[in-house]
Protein backbone atom coordinates (compact mmCIF):
# COMPACT_ATOMS: atom_id res chain seq x y z
CA UNK A 1 0.00 0.00 0.00
CA UNK A 2 1.03 3.52 -0.88
CA UNK A 3 3.06 5.37 1.81
CA UNK A 4 3.56 8.64 -0.06
CA UNK A 5 1.14 11.61 1.58
CA UNK A 6 1.56 13.77 -1.83
CA UNK A 7 -1.32 13.31 -4.18
CA UNK A 8 -0.83 12.15 -7.27
CA UNK A 9 0.30 14.70 -10.12
CA UNK A 10 -2.75 14.20 -12.33
CA UNK A 11 -4.83 14.97 -8.81
CA UNK A 12 -2.66 18.60 -8.63
CA UNK A 13 -3.27 19.53 -12.48
CA UNK A 14 -7.30 18.71 -12.02
CA UNK A 15 -7.19 21.03 -8.97
CA UNK A 16 -5.42 23.99 -10.53
CA UNK A 17 -7.99 23.70 -13.91
CA UNK A 18 -10.54 23.42 -11.65
CA UNK A 19 -9.70 26.46 -10.09
CA UNK A 20 -9.21 29.24 -12.45
CA UNK A 21 -12.38 27.30 -15.05
CA UNK A 22 -14.83 27.71 -11.99
CA UNK A 23 -13.04 31.00 -10.97
CA UNK A 24 -14.02 32.24 -14.22
CA UNK A 25 -17.77 30.28 -14.48
CA UNK A 26 -18.81 32.60 -11.35
CA UNK A 27 -17.54 35.45 -12.62
CA UNK A 28 -19.35 35.70 -16.13
CA UNK A 29 -22.27 33.93 -13.80
CA UNK A 30 -22.27 37.12 -11.59
CA UNK A 31 -21.30 39.47 -14.00
CA UNK A 32 -24.57 38.33 -16.86
CA UNK A 33 -26.93 38.07 -14.54
CA UNK A 34 -26.51 41.75 -12.79
CA UNK A 35 -26.70 42.89 -16.68
CA UNK A 36 -30.03 41.33 -17.06
CA UNK A 37 -31.48 42.03 -13.63
CA UNK A 38 -30.53 45.50 -14.05
CA UNK A 39 -31.89 45.39 -17.86
CA UNK A 40 -28.16 46.57 -19.26
CA UNK A 41 -28.88 44.12 -21.81
CA UNK A 42 -32.39 43.75 -23.14
CA UNK A 43 -34.48 40.95 -22.39
CA UNK A 44 -36.00 37.92 -24.50
CA UNK A 45 -38.88 37.47 -21.89
CA UNK A 46 -39.86 40.72 -19.97
CA UNK A 47 -38.57 40.43 -16.42
CA UNK A 48 -42.04 41.32 -15.30
CA UNK A 49 -43.93 38.70 -17.43
CA UNK A 50 -41.77 35.91 -15.81
CA UNK A 51 -44.16 35.64 -12.74
CA UNK A 52 -47.06 34.32 -15.16
CA UNK A 53 -44.37 31.86 -16.74
CA UNK A 54 -42.78 30.48 -13.85
CA UNK A 55 -45.25 28.22 -12.43
CA UNK A 56 -45.72 26.39 -15.81
CA UNK A 57 -44.02 23.30 -16.65
CA UNK A 58 -40.99 23.00 -18.97
CA UNK A 59 -42.74 22.74 -22.05
CA UNK A 60 -45.82 24.68 -21.48
CA UNK A 61 -42.95 27.80 -20.60
CA UNK A 62 -40.84 27.13 -23.94
CA UNK A 63 -44.37 26.81 -25.95
CA UNK A 64 -45.42 30.43 -24.08
CA UNK A 65 -42.26 32.08 -24.63
CA UNK A 66 -40.72 30.85 -28.25
CA UNK A 67 -37.44 29.99 -26.67
CA UNK A 68 -35.90 27.58 -28.40
CA UNK A 69 -34.32 24.43 -26.92
CA UNK A 70 -30.50 22.93 -27.27
CA UNK A 71 -27.53 25.64 -28.28
CA UNK A 72 -29.87 28.63 -29.73
CA UNK A 73 -28.63 31.04 -26.83
CA UNK A 74 -25.58 30.85 -27.66
CA UNK A 75 -26.25 32.93 -30.84
CA UNK A 76 -28.74 35.30 -28.83
CA UNK A 77 -26.07 36.47 -26.27
CA UNK A 78 -27.25 40.17 -26.86
CA UNK A 79 -30.37 39.17 -24.67
CA UNK A 80 -30.00 39.49 -20.78
CA UNK A 81 -31.65 36.15 -20.37
CA UNK A 82 -29.32 34.51 -22.65
CA UNK A 83 -26.43 35.56 -21.98
CA UNK A 84 -26.38 34.62 -18.13
CA UNK A 85 -26.78 31.10 -19.20
CA UNK A 86 -23.11 31.50 -20.33
CA UNK A 87 -21.74 31.72 -16.94
CA UNK A 88 -23.67 28.51 -16.08
CA UNK A 89 -22.59 26.42 -19.17
CA UNK A 90 -18.72 27.36 -18.53
CA UNK A 91 -19.80 26.06 -14.60
CA UNK A 92 -21.46 22.73 -16.22
CA UNK A 93 -17.77 22.46 -18.68
CA UNK A 94 -15.38 22.82 -15.69
CA UNK A 95 -15.63 19.25 -15.77
CA UNK A 96 -14.65 18.63 -19.21
CA UNK A 97 -11.91 21.55 -19.09
CA UNK A 98 -10.62 19.53 -15.89
CA UNK A 99 -10.89 15.82 -17.14
CA UNK A 100 -9.10 16.89 -21.40
CA UNK A 101 -6.45 18.40 -18.84
CA UNK A 102 -5.35 15.30 -17.18
CA UNK A 103 -5.88 12.57 -20.00
CA UNK A 104 -1.90 13.59 -20.92
CA UNK A 105 -0.75 12.98 -17.75
CA UNK A 106 -2.57 9.31 -17.86
CA UNK A 107 -1.41 8.84 -21.43
CA UNK A 108 2.27 10.17 -20.36
CA UNK A 109 1.96 7.44 -17.37
CA UNK A 110 0.69 4.82 -19.60
CA UNK A 111 -2.21 4.26 -17.39
CA UNK A 112 -4.47 3.31 -20.03
CA UNK A 113 -7.27 1.98 -16.82
CA UNK A 114 -8.06 5.72 -15.93
CA UNK A 115 -7.38 7.25 -19.84
CA UNK A 116 -10.35 4.77 -20.57
CA UNK A 117 -12.67 5.80 -17.88
CA UNK A 118 -12.13 9.59 -18.71
CA UNK A 119 -12.54 9.26 -22.04
CA UNK A 120 -16.25 7.72 -20.77
CA UNK A 121 -16.20 10.41 -18.73
CA UNK A 122 -15.63 12.67 -21.41
CA UNK A 123 -18.58 11.00 -23.93
CA UNK A 124 -21.27 11.06 -21.66
CA UNK A 125 -20.94 14.81 -20.59
CA UNK A 126 -20.19 15.19 -24.36
CA UNK A 127 -23.37 13.07 -25.10
CA UNK A 128 -25.06 15.11 -22.75
CA UNK A 129 -23.76 18.54 -23.58
CA UNK A 130 -24.69 18.08 -26.73
CA UNK A 131 -28.03 18.14 -26.14
CA UNK A 132 -28.54 14.74 -27.94
CA UNK A 133 -31.18 13.00 -25.41
CA UNK A 134 -33.09 16.55 -25.85
CA UNK A 135 -37.02 16.39 -25.55
CA UNK A 136 -37.54 19.42 -27.10
CA UNK B 1 -16.32 21.53 36.68
CA UNK B 2 -19.94 23.09 36.50
CA UNK B 3 -19.04 25.06 33.56
CA UNK B 4 -19.25 22.57 31.18
CA UNK B 5 -22.85 21.92 31.36
CA UNK B 6 -23.96 25.06 31.98
CA UNK B 7 -21.88 25.74 28.45
CA UNK B 8 -24.26 22.86 26.81
CA UNK B 9 -27.31 24.19 28.40
CA UNK B 10 -26.56 27.55 26.71
CA UNK B 11 -25.85 25.95 23.45
CA UNK B 12 -29.34 23.95 23.68
CA UNK B 13 -30.91 26.86 24.71
CA UNK B 14 -29.47 28.77 21.75
CA UNK B 15 -30.33 25.88 19.52
CA UNK B 16 -34.07 25.49 20.90
CA UNK B 17 -34.14 29.34 19.70
CA UNK B 18 -32.40 28.56 16.26
CA UNK B 19 -35.07 25.91 15.02
CA UNK B 20 -38.24 27.84 14.68
CA UNK B 21 -36.14 30.89 12.99
CA UNK B 22 -34.41 28.68 10.43
CA UNK B 23 -37.97 27.56 9.71
CA UNK B 24 -39.36 30.92 9.54
CA UNK B 25 -36.10 32.51 7.84
CA UNK B 26 -37.37 29.58 5.17
CA UNK B 27 -40.55 30.22 4.93
CA UNK B 28 -41.01 33.72 5.66
CA UNK B 29 -39.22 35.71 2.60
CA UNK B 30 -41.46 33.36 0.49
CA UNK B 31 -44.21 34.12 2.09
CA UNK B 32 -43.50 37.87 2.19
CA UNK B 33 -42.81 37.38 -1.86
CA UNK B 34 -46.15 35.83 -2.00
CA UNK B 35 -47.98 38.81 -0.32
CA UNK B 36 -46.28 41.04 -1.85
CA UNK B 37 -47.19 39.47 -5.80
CA UNK B 38 -50.73 39.37 -4.95
CA UNK B 39 -50.89 43.17 -3.97
CA UNK B 40 -48.19 44.54 -6.26
CA UNK B 41 -48.43 45.44 -10.08
CA UNK B 42 -46.48 43.33 -12.37
CA UNK B 43 -42.91 45.10 -11.36
CA UNK B 44 -42.33 43.04 -8.04
CA UNK B 45 -41.19 40.16 -10.08
CA UNK B 46 -38.10 40.95 -7.90
CA UNK B 47 -39.40 40.31 -4.76
CA UNK B 48 -38.79 36.42 -5.43
CA UNK B 49 -35.25 36.25 -6.15
CA UNK B 50 -34.33 38.60 -3.69
CA UNK B 51 -36.88 36.31 -1.59
CA UNK B 52 -34.64 32.57 -2.83
CA UNK B 53 -31.35 34.94 -2.12
CA UNK B 54 -32.41 35.74 1.56
CA UNK B 55 -33.46 31.63 1.78
CA UNK B 56 -30.30 30.05 -0.09
CA UNK B 57 -27.93 32.09 2.21
CA UNK B 58 -29.07 30.76 5.25
CA UNK B 59 -29.42 27.56 3.31
CA UNK B 60 -26.23 27.81 2.66
CA UNK B 61 -25.52 28.59 6.46
CA UNK B 62 -26.98 25.38 7.88
CA UNK B 63 -25.88 23.12 4.93
CA UNK B 64 -22.03 22.98 5.67
CA UNK B 65 -21.83 22.61 9.36
CA UNK B 66 -24.11 19.46 8.83
CA UNK B 67 -22.76 17.79 6.38
CA UNK B 68 -25.35 17.82 3.48
CA UNK B 69 -25.14 19.28 -0.14
CA UNK B 70 -27.32 22.78 -0.79
CA UNK B 71 -29.49 20.41 -3.19
CA UNK B 72 -31.09 18.38 -0.36
CA UNK B 73 -32.61 21.30 1.55
CA UNK B 74 -32.94 23.89 -1.18
CA UNK B 75 -35.36 21.07 -3.70
CA UNK B 76 -37.58 20.70 -1.05
CA UNK B 77 -37.70 24.11 0.62
CA UNK B 78 -38.19 26.38 -2.59
CA UNK B 79 -40.54 23.79 -4.66
CA UNK B 80 -42.64 23.79 -1.47
CA UNK B 81 -42.78 27.42 -0.79
CA UNK B 82 -42.02 29.04 -3.98
CA UNK B 83 -44.59 29.93 -6.88
CA UNK B 84 -42.25 28.50 -9.25
CA UNK B 85 -42.62 25.15 -11.40
CA UNK B 86 -40.71 21.86 -9.79
CA UNK B 87 -38.77 21.77 -13.31
CA UNK B 88 -37.40 24.95 -12.62
CA UNK B 89 -36.71 24.43 -9.19
CA UNK B 90 -35.11 21.07 -10.13
CA UNK B 91 -32.48 22.68 -12.39
CA UNK B 92 -31.56 24.94 -10.04
CA UNK B 93 -31.09 22.53 -7.55
CA UNK B 94 -28.62 20.61 -9.29
CA UNK B 95 -26.84 23.76 -10.68
CA UNK B 96 -26.46 24.76 -6.82
CA UNK B 97 -25.31 21.46 -5.57
CA UNK B 98 -22.78 21.49 -8.47
CA UNK B 99 -21.86 25.05 -7.78
CA UNK B 100 -21.01 24.19 -4.35
CA UNK B 101 -18.87 20.52 -4.99
CA UNK B 102 -17.13 23.10 -7.78
CA UNK B 103 -16.24 25.77 -5.54
CA UNK B 104 -15.02 23.05 -3.00
CA UNK B 105 -13.16 21.03 -4.97
CA UNK B 106 -9.72 22.73 -5.66
CA UNK B 107 -8.89 22.90 -2.37
CA UNK B 108 -9.59 19.65 -1.51
CA UNK B 109 -7.85 17.82 -4.20
CA UNK B 110 -4.37 19.82 -3.15
CA UNK B 111 -5.06 18.92 0.32
CA UNK B 112 -5.08 15.70 -0.26
CA UNK B 113 -8.98 15.27 1.11
CA UNK B 114 -10.24 14.35 -2.24
CA UNK B 115 -8.88 11.18 -4.48
CA UNK B 116 -9.50 11.72 -7.96
CA UNK B 117 -8.53 7.87 -8.15
CA UNK B 118 -11.78 7.07 -5.96
CA UNK B 119 -13.94 9.48 -7.43
CA UNK B 120 -13.42 8.99 -11.68
CA UNK B 121 -14.80 5.44 -12.19
CA UNK B 122 -17.94 6.00 -9.23
CA UNK B 123 -18.49 9.16 -11.15
CA UNK B 124 -18.70 7.59 -14.48
CA UNK B 125 -21.73 5.37 -13.21
CA UNK B 126 -23.44 8.19 -11.66
CA UNK B 127 -23.00 10.24 -14.72
CA UNK B 128 -25.23 7.97 -17.03
CA UNK B 129 -27.51 7.23 -14.25
CA UNK B 130 -28.37 10.97 -13.74
CA UNK B 131 -28.99 11.66 -17.35
CA UNK B 132 -31.30 9.49 -17.17
CA UNK B 133 -32.61 10.18 -14.09
CA UNK B 134 -32.96 13.77 -15.26
CA UNK B 135 -34.99 12.59 -18.73
CA UNK B 136 -37.45 10.63 -16.49
CA UNK B 137 -37.66 13.82 -14.12
CA UNK B 138 -38.67 16.25 -16.86
CA UNK B 139 -41.05 13.24 -18.64
CA UNK B 140 -42.78 13.03 -15.56
CA UNK B 141 -46.42 14.86 -13.87
CA UNK B 142 -44.87 17.20 -11.27
CA UNK B 143 -47.32 16.26 -8.48
CA UNK B 144 -45.47 12.91 -9.07
CA UNK B 145 -42.40 14.04 -8.89
CA UNK B 146 -43.13 15.96 -5.75
CA UNK B 147 -45.14 13.02 -3.95
CA UNK B 148 -41.86 10.57 -4.83
CA UNK B 149 -39.18 13.67 -3.57
CA UNK B 150 -41.11 14.09 -0.42
CA UNK B 151 -41.00 10.14 0.33
CA UNK B 152 -37.13 10.44 -0.50
CA UNK B 153 -36.50 13.14 1.63
CA UNK B 154 -38.27 12.14 4.51
CA UNK B 155 -36.04 8.85 3.76
CA UNK B 156 -32.69 10.87 3.88
CA UNK B 157 -33.94 12.37 7.17
CA UNK B 158 -34.48 8.58 8.37
CA UNK B 159 -30.68 7.88 6.82
CA UNK B 160 -29.47 10.61 8.44
CA UNK B 161 -30.83 10.01 11.74
CA UNK B 162 -30.13 5.87 11.89
CA UNK B 163 -26.72 5.97 9.46
CA UNK B 164 -23.68 5.37 11.72
CA UNK B 165 -20.21 6.38 10.80
CA UNK B 166 -16.50 5.19 10.99
CA UNK B 167 -14.09 7.60 11.39
CA UNK B 168 -11.30 4.98 10.33
CA UNK B 169 -12.53 2.30 8.93
CA UNK B 170 -10.34 -0.96 8.82
CA UNK B 171 -9.75 -2.53 6.17
CA UNK B 172 -8.01 -5.92 5.86
CA UNK B 173 -7.77 -6.55 2.05
CA UNK B 174 -9.10 -4.50 -0.82
CA UNK B 175 -10.72 -5.97 -3.26
CA UNK B 176 -9.68 -7.16 -6.72
CA UNK B 177 -11.08 -4.29 -8.77
CA UNK B 178 -10.18 -1.50 -6.29
CA UNK B 179 -6.31 -3.06 -6.31
CA UNK B 180 -6.32 -2.92 -10.25
CA UNK B 181 -7.72 0.64 -10.45
CA UNK B 182 -4.90 1.36 -7.84
CA UNK B 183 -7.34 3.14 -5.00
CA UNK B 184 -5.41 3.57 -2.15
CA UNK B 185 -3.44 6.39 -0.71
CA UNK B 186 -2.39 8.45 2.21
CA UNK B 187 -4.17 11.52 3.84
CA UNK B 188 -3.31 13.47 6.77
CA UNK B 189 -6.28 13.63 9.40
CA UNK B 190 -6.00 17.43 10.67
CA UNK B 191 -7.15 17.28 14.54
CA UNK B 192 -4.62 14.02 15.13
CA UNK B 193 -2.20 15.03 12.54
CA UNK B 194 -1.52 12.05 11.78
CA UNK B 195 -0.87 9.90 8.30
CA UNK B 196 -3.69 7.80 7.63
CA UNK B 197 -2.93 5.11 4.88
CA UNK B 198 -6.44 4.30 3.31
CA UNK B 199 -7.23 1.44 1.09
CA UNK B 200 -11.02 0.28 0.17
CA UNK B 201 -13.23 -2.94 -0.63
CA UNK B 202 -16.34 -3.37 -1.99
CA UNK B 203 -16.07 -1.55 -5.21
CA UNK B 204 -18.26 -3.51 -7.96
CA UNK B 205 -21.29 -2.68 -4.97
CA UNK B 206 -19.77 0.92 -4.77
CA UNK B 207 -20.26 1.44 -8.77
CA UNK B 208 -24.10 -0.24 -8.61
CA UNK B 209 -24.89 1.68 -5.51
CA UNK B 210 -23.45 5.38 -7.40
CA UNK B 211 -26.28 4.37 -10.48
CA UNK B 212 -28.90 4.38 -7.96
CA UNK B 213 -27.23 7.56 -6.34
CA UNK B 214 -26.79 9.21 -9.67
CA UNK B 215 -30.14 8.33 -11.11
CA UNK B 216 -31.87 9.99 -7.71
CA UNK B 217 -29.97 12.79 -8.09
CA UNK B 218 -30.99 13.77 -11.75
CA UNK B 219 -34.21 13.10 -10.45
CA UNK B 220 -34.98 14.57 -7.91
CA UNK B 221 -32.21 17.70 -8.78
CA UNK B 222 -31.08 17.35 -5.13
CA UNK B 223 -27.39 16.26 -5.61
CA UNK B 224 -26.03 13.22 -4.11
CA UNK B 225 -24.40 14.30 -0.65
CA UNK B 226 -26.42 12.31 1.88
CA UNK B 227 -26.30 9.39 -0.16
CA UNK B 228 -22.14 9.85 -1.01
CA UNK B 229 -20.95 10.09 1.80
CA UNK B 230 -22.24 6.66 4.02
CA UNK B 231 -21.68 4.94 0.45
CA UNK B 232 -18.10 5.77 0.20
CA UNK B 233 -17.67 5.37 4.27
CA UNK B 234 -19.94 2.67 5.57
CA UNK B 235 -19.98 0.26 1.87
CA UNK B 236 -16.67 0.84 0.81
CA UNK B 237 -14.73 1.51 4.16
CA UNK B 238 -13.55 4.86 2.88
CA UNK B 239 -12.34 7.40 5.77
CA UNK B 240 -14.91 9.56 6.96
CA UNK B 241 -13.26 13.32 5.60
CA UNK B 242 -11.76 11.76 2.68
CA UNK B 243 -15.37 10.41 2.18
CA UNK B 244 -16.93 13.98 2.62
CA UNK B 245 -13.93 15.29 0.15
CA UNK B 246 -14.23 12.71 -2.81
CA UNK B 247 -17.92 12.78 -2.06
CA UNK B 248 -18.01 16.50 -3.77
CA UNK B 249 -15.77 15.26 -6.66
CA UNK B 250 -18.56 13.02 -7.82
CA UNK B 251 -21.13 15.23 -7.14
CA UNK B 252 -19.47 17.71 -9.46
CA UNK B 253 -18.52 15.40 -12.35
CA UNK B 254 -22.58 13.66 -11.72
CA UNK B 255 -24.68 16.83 -11.76
CA UNK B 256 -22.30 18.23 -14.04
CA UNK B 257 -24.28 15.80 -16.74
CA UNK B 258 -27.51 16.08 -15.26
CA UNK B 259 -27.18 19.71 -15.56
CA UNK B 260 -26.25 20.19 -19.39
CA UNK B 261 -29.44 17.93 -20.00
CA UNK B 262 -31.77 20.65 -17.98
CA UNK B 263 -30.08 23.39 -19.61
CA UNK B 264 -30.38 22.00 -22.96
CA UNK B 265 -34.10 21.10 -22.53
CA UNK B 266 -34.63 24.88 -21.57
CA UNK B 267 -35.74 23.76 -17.55
CA UNK B 268 -32.68 26.40 -16.12
CA UNK B 269 -34.48 29.60 -15.53
CA UNK B 270 -31.07 32.25 -14.58
CA UNK B 271 -33.58 34.41 -12.65
CA UNK B 272 -34.31 31.14 -10.41
CA UNK B 273 -30.92 29.42 -10.60
CA UNK B 274 -28.25 32.58 -10.41
CA UNK B 275 -29.72 34.03 -7.21
CA UNK B 276 -29.91 30.45 -5.44
CA UNK B 277 -26.39 29.74 -6.51
CA UNK B 278 -24.90 33.50 -5.12
CA UNK B 279 -26.95 33.04 -1.83
CA UNK B 280 -25.81 29.47 -1.31
CA UNK B 281 -22.09 30.08 -1.71
CA UNK B 282 -21.80 33.61 0.89
CA UNK B 283 -23.94 31.64 3.06
CA UNK B 284 -21.53 28.34 3.53
CA UNK B 285 -18.54 31.14 3.89
CA UNK B 286 -20.69 31.91 7.30
CA UNK B 287 -21.74 28.48 7.71
CA UNK B 288 -18.18 27.34 7.85
CA UNK B 289 -17.60 29.97 10.55
CA UNK B 290 -20.60 28.45 11.84
CA UNK B 291 -18.91 25.11 12.64
CA UNK B 292 -16.07 26.98 15.50
CA UNK B 293 -18.72 28.03 17.74
CA UNK B 294 -21.57 25.47 17.20
CA UNK B 295 -21.32 21.18 17.34
CA UNK B 296 -21.54 20.54 14.29
CA UNK B 297 -24.17 17.29 15.41
CA UNK B 298 -26.15 19.98 16.64
CA UNK B 299 -26.60 21.75 13.33
CA UNK B 300 -26.93 18.03 11.77
CA UNK B 301 -29.73 17.89 14.10
CA UNK B 302 -31.58 20.88 13.33
CA UNK B 303 -31.08 20.16 9.48
CA UNK B 304 -32.74 16.54 10.50
CA UNK B 305 -35.86 18.83 11.87
CA UNK B 306 -35.95 20.90 8.94
CA UNK B 307 -35.93 18.14 6.56
CA UNK B 308 -38.92 16.20 8.07
CA UNK B 309 -40.80 19.88 7.82
CA UNK B 310 -40.23 20.06 4.22
CA UNK B 311 -40.31 16.20 3.44
CA UNK B 312 -44.35 15.93 4.80
CA UNK B 313 -44.94 19.71 3.18
CA UNK B 314 -43.65 18.59 -0.28
CA UNK B 315 -45.71 15.44 -0.16
CA UNK B 316 -48.59 17.01 1.17
CA UNK B 317 -48.03 19.41 -1.77
CA UNK B 318 -48.30 16.65 -4.57
CA UNK B 319 -51.42 15.19 -3.06
CA UNK B 320 -52.95 18.42 -3.27
CA UNK B 321 -53.58 18.50 0.54
CA UNK B 322 -51.24 21.06 1.37
CA UNK B 323 -50.94 24.00 -1.53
Amino acid sequence: METERKPHPEQLHYATVLHWSTLAGFIMLVATFVAYVFSWLPSYVPLERLPQLWGLSTSEYLKATGIPTGWSWLFMMGKGDFASQLGIAILSGCSIACILAIMPVYAKNRNTTYLVICALEIAVLLVSAAGVFSTH
Amino acid sequence: MREKPVRNRRKFHFLLWLLPVAILMMVLPAEAANAAAASADATAWWVWPLALFVVCFFLGMIAVPAGVGGGVLFVPIVGSFFPFHMDFVRGAGLLVAMASALAAGPSLLKNGMASLRLAMPLALAASISSIAGAMLGLALPANIVQISLGVTILGIAALMIAAKKSEFPHIAQPDTLSAALGIHGVFRDGVTGKDIAWQVHRTPAGLALFLIIGFLGGLFGVGAGWANVPGLNLLMGVPLKLAAGSSSMILSMASSSATWYYLNNGAILPIIAVPSVIGMMIGARIGAHLLTILKASAIRRLVIVILLFAGVRTMLKGLGFWI
